[in-house]
């Protein structure tokens, strides 16, 4: 596997500055157009509302390329009220899409883990589709910084 | 610990970007330590697993969650696995790893009384491979032997490095001890300049660890994959924009023999996890 | 790329009704089709694109992956069990090949 050379590295550096080193409000913070569009796809254009999704990752990453991330949602789990699927979204990343983790009943609980890329400092989302048809969701913003040490 | 970043303006004035806002702020008082053996360099001994951030810890505390027992696990299946022209597997001498390499991991670079100098583990691997198999040499960093060295070298975990520097070793660990501190490549740096001098200081981003070997071969994010401290050494240089030697040459066993000397005492965390 | 190999974790028994954590992992590049060889060609993608977890030969979870996901994909999650059978892992990959490891629990 070839390494990443020092151009992009340095690449992925300066977005993450310019991104990290202004304030900007949280309002300003909102997915990108491509963010956008996948989660506007996953509920069928509907917006989700804030609660019950639990987004756990660390603010800064000590590397990109494997940030952990964990999602939980407060449901009972049962035949009748349970989480279908939730979808997860980067809106820093070359393309959007992370993961979308299905449910059932059956899984005891709406919690999932895995470790994901993230190319820059960005917001990660995650959108809940609940089986009464409502969609919530919950955001984070994860900094990565740049390595000193290419080797 | 508080040393002045006299390494961050070399980096510096080299073209490089130097960002010292974000990272893991360090307070001394976290960083567990060993006490150095007499007349070592050291005034403290310091696993590279103390400078990473809790999320990289987490990923080495959990053996299952740990990437890096991926390749530990294939290095287990190939250990008795039969090849070569003698018919035989690793287990047909050794046996159950877990009691015959409790320690082996922790004692290389060992002497080589055939060779006359210190050989490390890849290199005593693939000896019994050729002379006792009867079987074609693995090469570097091949999956291969990077999962062999990690199966081993895992057998050893928490076992305390222990490497023999005295008697014939001598020699080859003066050459080690040498290189250690030349100045090399266009930045002018030895590897004393960023782990004895400024451990603990951050270049850019990153923590500067000791730059110790006992977690090798090690899981890194960067490299998303386990790789050898040999892997390590040329990227190091090639950091400092010098020509690396190559893995395996006499000049790396050298530097890995001296390295567990600046190490001794540490426990074996292979695979550990790193940035 | 070298041989794939997956790893699960579960426990080997658990009560009827109780909701254990399960944990996967299998090493693989997640080779994402964005990145250049040394002479400026692309790599042609090839990732781990849907994993499943079945109980019985029902599924109780599932994820499709996008090449956001680091390499040597790792999945934790539940499965709530109500009585002794077998789960099944299925990891598919882009090039059609599908990985699978089977684990037993006796409920009680």
């Amino acid at each position: 596997m070839p390494e990443l050379s020092r151009r992009h590295i340095l690449g992925m550096g300066a977005g993450a500055l310019v991104v990290s080193s202004l304030s900007i409000p949280f309002s300003a913070l909102a997915a990108n157009t491509m963010a956008t569009d996948a989660i506007m796809k996953f509920t069928g254009g509907a917006k989700p509302k804030d609660g019950l999704v639990t987004l756990d990752m660390p603010e800064i990453a000590e590397n990109g390329n494997t940030v952990p991330v964990g999602v939980s949602v407060d449901s009972p789990m049962t035949a009748d009220n349970y989480v279908k699927s939730v979808l997860v979204v980067a809106d820093g990343n070359p393309s959007a899409g992370v993961a979308t983790f299905h449910f059932s009943p059956m899984s005891g609980a709406a919690e999932a883990s895995t470790r994901m890329r993230l190319a820059k400092t960005q917001n990660v989302i995650a959108v809940a589709a609940m089986s009464d048809g409502s969609f919530h969701s919950a955001q984070s913003v994860v900094k990565v910084t740049i390595g000193g040490c290419g080797g | 610990m508080g040393r002045k970043v006299s390494l961050i303006s070399t980096v510096l004035g080299a073209g490089l970007l130097a960002l010292s806002t974000y990272g893991t702020a360090m307070a001394d008082s976290t960083l567990k330590s060993i006490a150095p053996p007499a007349n070592h360099p050291l005034s403290e001994i310091i696993s590279g697993y103390e400078f990473r951030a809790s999320e990289t810890q987490d990923l080495q505390d959990d053996d299952f969650e740990n990437p890096g027992y991926i390749w530990v696990d294939k290095g287990e299946d190939l250990w008795s696995e039969v090849d070569g022209a003698a018919g035989k597997s690793c287990a047909s001498c050794h046996e159950d790893a877990s009691e015959s390499m409790k320690t082996a991991g922790a004692e290389f670079p060992k002497w080589s009384e055939k060779l006359q100098k210190p050989i490390n583990l890849e290199q005593k691997i693939n000896d019994c491979r050729t002379e006792n198999m009867k079987a074609d040499k693995w090469k570097w960093e091949s999956e291969q032997l990077l999962s062999m060295t990690s199966f081993v070298r895992s057998q050893s975990r928490g076992e305390p490095v222990n490497v023999q520097v005295d008697g014939p070793m001598a020699p080859f660990f003066e050459k080690g001890k040498d290189l250690y501190y030349q100045r090399v490549g266009q930045l002018d740096l030895a590897c004393s300049n960023c782990h004895e001098d400024n451990y603990g200081n951050q270049i850019r981003s990153d923590l500067l660890s000791q730059g110790q070997t006992n977690g090798f071969p090690t899981y890194r994010l960067k490299w998303q994959k386990v790789g050898s401290t040999h892997r390590r050494f040329k990227g190091c240089m090639k950091n400092v924009r010098a020509t690396p030697y190559k893995v395996g040459s006499d000049e790396f066993v050298n530097l890995e023999l001296y390295l567990g000397y600046r190490g001794k005492g540490l426990p074996i965390e292979s695979p550990a996890v790193r940035n | 790329m070298a041989k794939i190999k997956p790893r699960v974790k579960l426990p080997k028994k658990a009560k009827a009704g109780e909701t254990i954590t399960i944990k996967t992992i299998i090493s693989h590049k997640m080779e994402s089709g964005r990145r250049k060889d040394k002479k400026g060609n692309v790599i042609a993608r090839r990732i781990i694109n849907t994993f499943a977890c079945k109980f019985e030969g029902q599924t109780i979870f599932g994820c499709d992956i996008e090449p956001a996901i680091s390499a040597n994909p790792y999945f934790q999650f539940n499965a709530k069990v109500e009585k002794t059978g077998e789960f099944e892992f299925i990891w598919t990959d882009d090039n059609g090949d599908t990985y699978q490891k089977k684990q037993t629990i006796k409920v009680s």
